[in-house]
């Protein structure tokens, strides 16, 4: 057990003491906050004016909302369904609606539009809404204190009490009159970000597992090694080292990605503006490529997603399950294919020779992100269930169904499944290791290998 | 007192038998040569010493019990195929193999210190292995072999890869070795360092202990009672003044001497040869001629079956 960990410490740290480890960990969030600011940057640049209709039925907000130099609203009256309809006819931007509420102050609004809408109007919105709202009750604050005479709270408490969140709806009508509350983009793109996560690090760590092995064998340091410690152990050692390189690596890129975010937006952007970072970071994945076309969402991209219904969404999402399911489909598709990666670095002299022996295992793993779109549209038909049980493409499959419902005796089944294919790999991985890197020079084929299985 | 005993141990592979009850005896504190043309089974014995794979049959005795897992940090393992992590410093690396075999940090770190002093490698120590030389590499790597110093020694063609000053420094590092107590497992195909270094060997051949024993006594058990004479004469020929069973293998001359290889019956003595010679000749010297290991080892490969299996 020492001698794993002393084997785990020095593929661990020999790897992130690597020039390229300190590229990548400084690139990957550049070019992911890249993709999420420059969007961001170019929506607070808009340079068309928009027009807003508001239909305010509790009065509260009358003639708050004043034009900007980008946006120009005009209160309409009457009820929500002729404002639909007018609106829909007039060729505006946007139908502020902000429904009458009994008791409390209006806390809520609903934003409809024909296309998705412009994060700058809701973002106004919401900042003129709390504001009103808080000031309001500000003052019934103070008129407390003077009709009651009550010796004063601290400010401090003040200003916690009339503390406002303001929900936003954002509903898109379509050209056939049909509304859609996109709620499930949010599903969507988390799903479909964590599982090109899952993909992208099981290829790049897997090749790494490769890469160590093939260079411990053509280095001839192997028997030394192995007259130490057991085959077994330095397979594990090294999976396991090169494995935590790739959590190390992944919440490097979290935390800075976020970092350059907020330093970033927050001198780029109005005030009102600093507090959707957090929500774009979480927002993020939407703009790879991949993800749009999968989600066939309007050309205008993630800038005009609505931060409220992120926001709202966001609320939906179980994250304790979705994080606790990320890492554990991370972690176990990563030990599964890394196992079957160290058993080809093994069985083969250099990297040229790899190739007849990649393509079956990579080909579920392609399979599976190229099914990703499809399982997004149907989360629940049969493609979906089959990919997200079987171990080779669950890890890839299961996180996109995550976000949806999924009937739990599922994903039990999936997880069970995932552990025994990675005993299964990691096993039948061993025999093949711990016999071929003490095989030089033979040309090795499968028939090698089943021989290899067989006998030891 | 034995060390290490393998006794009767048999390795099957698919379509192959790497040892076929192979029994060695490996007396402490002696060099035990391990010899074999190539694909005797040599390196599949040294993988089941090292526990790199299991015998399938037989049994492995060391100091006097049953071998255990733990016993490989008491061994000392240079490899003939072996290398290094080149993209690592000598220092972190030699540490590194050192913790491996059961050292601590501070135990590792402070006595490879003292061995670079020694073998003057002290510059090496932050330097990247693939900056070193090949011999340099070498010697790395001979350390981090005794580093843990090991009752068992195991080396496998430890020679190659050596100029001959660092050979001859290696074959030092290696008697000094044997002095502090070490025993030693020797394979290599260098007859003469086998006769200069060892004290028993084994040869191995198709799998099969052909020759075993102290060295000094296979060499004799090889004899043939033959020696060569120099002398100084005008007669012609030498046989005809030899008794009886006496056999002139060859003569040859140089500008001052003649010189004969005579072949003695069973049960002569070179005594018997002078006292025939000297009447009438002057003579210079007498050896006996003791076979070397390369004649020993051609012998009992190509003499025990055929067809002649490769030697390099």
């Amino acid at each position: 057990m020492k001698k794993i960990l002393l084997i785990i410490q020095r593929e661990y740290l020999t790897r992130v003491r690597k020039r390229s480890f300190v590229v990548m960990t400084i690139l990957g969030p550049l070019l992911m906050a890249a993709t999420i600011i420059v969007p961001v940057y170019l929506a607070t640049r808009m340079n068309e004016t928009k027009t807003v209709a508001v239909l305010d039925e509790s009065g509260v907000f009358r003639g708050k909302f004043k034009d900007t130099e980008h946006m120009k609203f005009h209160a309409v009256e009457g009820d929500i369904t002729t404002a639909k309809v007018d609106f829909a006819k007039s060729g505006e931007d946007a139908l502020v609606y902000i429904p009458k509420t009994e008791v409390t102050l209006p806390s809520n609004a609903l934003i409809y539009s024909g296309k998705s809408v412009n994060i700058n109007i809701t973002s106004y919105v919401r900042d003129v809404m709390r504001k009103r709202v808080e000031e309001l009750k500000l003052e019934a604050q103070l008129r407390g204190i003077q009709t009651t005479g009550d010796k004063p709270v601290s400010v401090d408490d003040i200003l916690r009490s009339i503390k406002t969140n303001i929900g936003i709806n954002t509903i898109k009508i379509g050209e056939d009159g049909k509304e859609t509350k996109s709620f499930t983009e949010v599903n969507m793109v988390l799903g479909m970000f964590t599982s090109l996560l899952i993909y992208f690090f099981i290829f790049m760590f897997g090749s790494q597992v490769l890469r160590g092995v093939i260079e411990e064998k053509s280095n001839r340091i192997v028997e030394v090694i192995v007259s130490s410690v057991k085959p077994f152990q330095l397979m594990m050692g090294k999976i396991i080292g090169v494995g935590l390189v790739g959590l190390t690596q992944f919440l490097l890129w979290v935390v800075l990605t976020f970092g350059i975010v907020t330093v970033v937006t927050s001198s780029i952007t109005p005030k009102d503006m600093k507090k959707t970072a957090t929500e774009q970071v979480l927002h993020q994945p939407g703009i790879s490529p991949e993800m749009s076309s999968a989600l066939s969402s309007d050309a205008e991209g993630e800038s005009d997603q609505d931060m409220g219904v992120v926001m709202e969404a966001l609320q939906t999402i179980n994250f304790p399950v979705m994080i606790v399911a990320f890492i554990f489909f991370f972690v176990f598709g990563y030990l599964l294919y890394a196992a079957l990666f160290a058993a080809i670095g093994g069985a083969v002299d250099n990297e040229a020779d790899t190739q007849q022996f990649m393509l079956p295992v990579t080909v579920p793993l392609i399979l599976a992100i190229v099914m990703a779109q499809y399982v997004v549209q149907n989360p629940d038909g049969p493609l979906a269930f089959w990919f997200s049980i079987i171990p080779f493409t669950s890890p890839v499959i299961m996180m996109i169904r995550i976000g949806f419902e999924v009937p739990v005796a599922e994903v039990i089944l999936s997880v069970v499944l995932l552990i025994l294919g990675f005993l299964g790999t990691t096993w039948l991985a061993a025999k093949i290791y711990r016999t071929g890197i003490l095989m030089y020079g033979k040309k090795v084929n499968y028939k090698e290998l089943w021989k290899w299985i067989r006998h030891s | 007192m034995h060390l290490f005993t393998a006794d009767s141990v048999s390795k099957q592979y698919e379509n192959h038998r790497a040892l076929d009850k192979v029994t060695i005896r490996v007396t402490e504190g002696h060099i035990f040569g391990l010899l074999g043309p190539n694909g005797a089974g040599k390196t599949t014995l040294i993988r089941i010493i090292n526990q790199i794979i299991a015998p399938d049959e037989g049994k492995l005795i060391f100091a006097g019990r049953p071998m255990r897992p733990d016993d490989i940090a008491s061994i000392g393992y240079l490899p003939e195929e072996r290398g290094l992590y080149k993209k690592m410093t000598v220092g972190e690396q030699a540490v590194y193999l050192a913790r491996l075999k059961g050292l601590s940090q501070h135990d590792a770190q402070h006595r490879l210190k003292a061995w670079f002093e020694k073998f003057e490698m002290k510059g090496w120590w932050n330097k990247k292995v693939e900056e070193l030389s090949k011999g340099m590499q070498q010697k790395v790597q001979f350390l981090v072999t005794i580093i843990h110093e090991p009752k068992l020694l195991i080396f496998d063609e430890p020679f190659s890869g050596f100029d001959p000053i660092n050979a001859n420094m290696l074959k030092e590092e290696i008697l000094a070795q044997k002095e502090k107590g070490a025993t030693i497992i020797f394979s290599t195909h260098n007859m003469a360092s086998v006769e200069e270094l060892c004290d028993d060997i084994a040869l191995i051949d198709r799998s099969r202990v052909v020759l075993d024993g102290a060295v000094h006594e296979i060499r004799k058990r090889y004899a043939t009672n033959t020696f060569s004479i120099r002398f100084n004469t005008y007669e012609e020929a030498l046989s005809p003044i030899l008794p009886q069973g006496f056999e002139v293998l060859s003569e040859s001359r140089d500008t001052e001497h003649r010189q004969a290889l005579v072949k003695l019956p069973a049960g002569a003595t070179p005594n018997q040869l002078l006292a025939a010679v000297m009447p009438h000749v002057t003579v210079y010297s007498v050896n006996e001629q003791i076979p070397g290991m390369n004649d020993i080892f051609i012998q009992a490969v190509t003499g025990s079956s055929s067809p002649t299996p490769t030697l390099e």
